[in-house]
């Protein structure tokens, strides 16, 4: 198994309740699950190569899915869309289908139409027909999101560039966006409507409940020399530091890493399409190209469960081997 | 204020075509001819990052990168590419002298700067 992890445990005296485990598996797909306050992780292959490793008895359990890339045909990987077949493949063969999926962004490679009908056909193979979304940078690249916002926030009602927050067995998930409006010299960003709406937006929850926010720039800064954080995630955790339980969802850099801060875990999915380097390990970001028989090892999917009365969810990542 | 006569060149590489479009119409245009200034897109930075050139000459983007950028100036002061794929080519006319910053904003860490001098 190729894996690494990111602990960076802040030292303000809180108790991480528990331990932190990360996964890295080629393919995409991570498990996430939330009982007795700690957030774990394991991927869609390691559980069903245990056979029963994903517990059965939980409340809510749904998937992340990212990076789709559809309509990206260089070396790094000639077909997208038979990895992200292959990881719907998955989705469909757990014993127990999630609930629902998250897709953190870049759905597409450049925005097209055309792309953009790919995926949707594609996903119809899916048997867990509800998806909720927020954009990647590769989404809204000509349009500033139009197509985006009115493909897949029909059934949802978003505020701004297209924000939302919904609830799910007594779970609050909150959809960001902060791949618009990005500002020269700087990181994603979120903006002060959007801040504002937040703050509001959880203002009357109570501390017990468990939140979820995904989107697609990692909310905290990853490697800002290339671009992964976001410039005003700060004011957005201060906002969520009262709750117990806060889990953060990023897509973008394709691959796995997972920190713990206090109440919060934050974690990144592995990408569907194509990996990219570690940070720092090449002149810069961008599709990696791998061996071949390597590639679906790099990419993945990540499941989350929640069990009521547990405060933290478990998470798995797992790979398309 | 454009700044800039306005004249952006996006040529579709891949297919042989390419087109100029002057304040947002599409015209025909002639492909970038040698000893033109161009600025090499790799691996996630402009190269070079700061380029001087005289008013009325062609400035060229080319995108050598697996992912799409842009080319956006910060101030406005000419009007912006489309997302350029790999292989593909954005192309300006330098006008009123001065100093002009800009930025991919798909990657917003990416930033240049154009000198015209008169």
């Amino acid at each position: 198994m190729s894996d690494y992890i990111h602990h960076d445990h802040g030292h303000d005296g809180i108790d991480r309740r528990g331990f932190l485990k990360c996964m890295a598996w080629a393919g995409t797909g991570v498990l996430w699950t939330i009982g007795g306050g700690v957030l774990t992780s394991k991927t869609l292959a390691e559980v069903a190569k245990a056979g029963s490793a994903i517990p059965t008895a939980t409340d809510l359990s749904f998937l992340q899915i990212s990076d789709s890339h559809i309509g990206f045909n260089k070396a790094a990987n000639k077909d997208v869309t038979e990895t992200f077949k292959i990881a719907l493949d998955r989705v469909n063969a757990m014993p127990t289908p999630p609930s629902f999926l998250i897709h953190t962004g870049d759905i597409t490679q450049l925005s097209k139409p055309e792309e953009f009908d790919t995926f949707d056909q594609v996903l119809k193979s899916c048997r867990t027909k509800d998806v909720f979304y927020v954009p990647g940078e590769h989404d809204v690249l000509n349009d500033g999101g139009k197509l985006y916002r009115e493909r897949y926030l029909k059934s949802i009602e978003a505020k701004g560039s297209g924000w939302y927050s919904f609830s799910k067995n007594g779970v609050h998930f909150i959809g960001l966006v902060n791949v618009l409006d990005l500002q020269a010299g700087g990181l994603g960003q979120l903006g002060e409507e959007q801040l504002e709406w937040l703050e509001d937006n959880v203002k009357g929850l109570g501390t017990d409940t468990p939140i979820v926010v995904f989107a697609h720039i990692p909310l905290w800064t990853v490697y800002p020399q290339w671009g992964w954080g976001t410039s005003d995630s700060e004011r957005a955790l201060g906002y969520l530091k009262r709750f117990g339980s806060v889990t953060i969802l990023n897509g973008h850099i394709h691959q796995v890493l997972q920190k713990v801060e206090g109440n919060v875990t934050f974690h990144t999915a592995m990408s569907t399409a194509f990996p990219q380097p570690e940070p720092g390990t090449a002149p810069s970001p961008g599709p990696m190209t791998v061996p071949a028989e390597k590639l679906r090892s790099m990419l993945g999917l990540t499941s989350v469960q929640y069990k009521q009365g547990n405060m933290a969810l478990a998470v798995v990542d797992s790979n398309l081997s | 204020m454009n700044t800039f006569n306005g004249k952006i060149t996006i040529a579709a590489l891949l297919v042989g075509i390419s087109f100029c479009a002057s304040a947002g119409e599409m015209k025909d245009a002639g492909s970038v001819g040698a000893g033109q200034n161009k600025i090499e897109i790799k691996d996630f930075a402009f190269n070079p990052q700061r380029i001087t050139v005289k008013s009325g000459e062609k400035i060229t983007w080319i995108n050598r990168d697996e992912e799409p950028h842009t080319i956006v100036s910060v101030e406005k002061q000419f009007k912006k590419s489309s997302a350029l794929d790999t292989d593909q080519e954005f192309t300006i006319t330098a006008g009123v002298p001065g100093t002009y910053t800009y930025y991919c904003s798909v990657h917003p860490k990416m930033t240049g700067t154009i000198v015209i001098e008169k």
